[in-house]
């Protein structure tokens, strides 16, 4: 089996997921160490142009499934798509970035192609030509060293912001592929009849680099105004707890946490939030975090790296102001 | 209609976990064990459509692992699943969520009941990684969805109609049945299972494979091997930022800005 590695690039109404472009950092160290070819496939309806915004990013070839039944993601046939590239690239390791899209469609060819998977994974190496990688479980409070059996293909979801993305190199090329790609009709059985944008003009929380989040001390819905204000500012976006979500204060969608999302993201400002074990697990991977509660004892203080024993009320205009000041001097 | 319901035992969330001398397993001595909340969903969910519908004939709920006794199994049954499925082995005790998975389709193909709708939770609270459901849908050949918040069954029983969660937004989809659902939060609210339900649940049925009663088990060998389990890396102390408000938020932006170079 060859070494060849093929990364998936995960394009949304025709715009490249960021975290896509970070995968191609594990590409890169991977294909150093075994001298595989680095291939990338893209998948969607009218995305051949999206080639240019990935050559920069020095993969051999880029595969292109271009197909109107692809416009949408539907599982069945985007693992068609992938495996037809499979075949092509002859990749034996393929890299994905931990999104919704990809925990919904590796599994699925993982399944088919009895290939081993990890998802979520942190770390990335090799150790006599076996791939290992680091993944958290148990909620966040344990993480698993596994080695992935060689006999066959190996899948990887990479967690956003666990590697930066290289830096693109101009002039670059690479050999451009398009997939035949075909669909039965039991491929197509699912149809996407809607997408309802669920985030009123504000950043989802596992998409963003900084992430304002709040707790059930913030007493309303209104209350969160504050921090929607602070995070416009940052250009961030709005997370809560649960606690904040079953009170009603915030949509379900933005809840982070381990029933909610997890989110790494470079700045993580929780106020309010006391640091359940569950909230925990869905952020203690962020960069930093900064912790704003009138409790000294709170949870959330073992994982920040800023600490304010402050009332949240008083301090977040004042941040806001300050984050204002330093958006002018800029 | 007939339902399949899936239900794993994991650890519960809140307990604190101790990682074993050798660093390959977890202390499982006073170790609280409960049922995936995310199959909770799946089999509330379940559960309702029974009591919504006269056209849904029976509910199974199927879980595999290494454990004899099981919380999870016993929880379903106690809300409302009709018999159970326990296909119980020590080479499912690992990781690899696509082996359960094919050996669960293996296991569920030698059912004399063809399901209809198979609901499952978005993930496992221990492996955390949500392989599960994709992966046996793609063994059973069956269309999956999911991350599903809103499920609706049409009333003829043919065809499900769908509200999955993705970045930002929300996917309606339609797909005909059988299919299988993996339920995200905000789906359903589980209900308590009471405890007259509780000792009535331990007089249903409950049907116990092993791995030798699978037609092919030599077939599955894991894709995955766990080296080792350590606690996550620590993070570095914690910086407190003293003085009144303003002077607080002016030093902590200062922080932000010069030291830990975030903004």
């Amino acid at each position: 089996m060859s070494a060849n590695i093929l990364i998936f690039i995960e394009q949304r109404s025709g715009r490249i997921v960021p975290a896509s472009r970070q995968i191609f950092a594990v590409a890169q160290e991977l294909s150093l160490k075994t001298g595989g070819k680095i291939h990338a496939v893209i998948a969607g309806e009218g995305i051949g142009n999206l080639t240019d915004e990935i050559t920069p990013l020095q993969p051999d070839s880029i595969h292109v499934a271009d197909h109107p039944e692809l416009r949408f993601y539907r599982a069945q046939p985007y693992a068609q798509a992938l495996c037809a590239a499979i075949k092509t690239s002859e990749a034996q390791t393929i890299l994905f970035a931990t999104t919704s899209l990809s925990r919904d469609l590796a599994p699925r060819l993982a399944a088919r192609l009895k290939a081993a998977i990890a998802t979520d994974c942190l770390e990335v190496s090799t150790e006599n030509g076996e791939l290992r990688i680091r993944r958290p479980m148990y909620c966040a409070k344990c993480v698993g060293t596994f080695s992935l059996a060689t006999d066959r293909v190996q899948i990887l979801t990479i967690r956003p912001n666990a590697y930066p993305t290289p830096v693109p190199q101009a002039g670059t090329s690479a050999t451009i592929q398009s997939l035949d790609v075909a669909f039965s009709d039991h491929d197509l059985a699912l149809k996407v009849v809607d997408v309802v944008s669920t985030s009123e003009g504000v950043r989802d929380v596992t998409e963003a680099d900084i992430i304002v989040s709040g707790g059930r001390s913030l007493q309303s819905k209104e209350n969160f105004s504050m921090l929607y204000e602070m995070a416009e500012t940052l250009g961030a976006a709005v997370g809560a707890s649960r606690a904040a979500v079953d009170a009603g204060f915030q949509p379900p969608s933005r809840q982070v946490g381990l029933t909610g999302k997890i989110v790494s993201p470079r700045l993580y400002l929780a106020f309010g939030i006391d640091g359940a074990i569950q909230h925990l697990a869905g952020m203690r991977g962020s960069k930093v975090i900064v912790a704003i509660n009138t409790k000294a004892e709170a949870p959330i203080f073992s994982v920040a790296t800023y600490g304010c024993v402050a009332d949240l009320f008083t301090l977040a205009p004042l941040l806001t102001e300050e984050f204002r000041n330093l958006n002018g001097s800029n | 209609m007939k339902i399949l319901t899936l239900a794993m035992q994991v650890p519960d969330s809140r307990a604190a976990l101790k990682i074993s001398p050798g660093g390959k397993s977890l202390e499982t001595r006073d170790l609280k064990l409960i049922c995936n909340p995310f199959d909770e969903f799946a089999v509330e969910q379940a559960v309702q459509l029974k009591e919504q519908r006269s056209d849904v004939e029976e509910i199974v709920v199927a879980t595999i692992g290494a454990e004899k006794p099981n919380q999870a199994i016993r929880t379903a049954l106690a809300m409302g699943a009709d018999r159970g499925i326990q296909l119980c082995d020590d080479i499912f005790s690992g990781q690899d969520e696509i082996l359960l998975a094919e050996a669960l389709a293996a296991a569920i193909r030698l059912q004399e009941t063809t399901f209809d709708l198979i609901l499952c939770g978005k993930q496992a609270i221990d492996t955390d990684s949500g392989e599960f459901g994709p992966a046996l849908a793609e063994f059973l050949d069956l269309p999956h969805v999911g991350a599903v918040v809103k499920l609706d069954i049409s009333e003829d029983g043919t065809s499900l109609r769908a509200h999955r969660r993705i970045e930002g937004a929300e996917e309606i989809v339609e797909c005909p049945l059988p299919a299988l659902i993996t339920c995200e939060k905000g789906l359903i609210e589980p209900r308590y299972p009471s405890l007259p339900n509780l000792m009535k649940a331990k007089k249903k049925p409950l049907q116990i494979l092993a791995a030798s009663d699978l037609p092919e088990p030599g077939c599955l060998t894991p894709g995955l091997q766990l080296l080792e389990l350590t606690p996550p890396a620590p993070r570095p102390p914690c910086t407190f930022i003293e003085g009144p408000p303003e002077k607080m938020a002016r030093e902590l932006v200062k922080r932000l800005r010069d030291e830990a170079k975030v903004i």
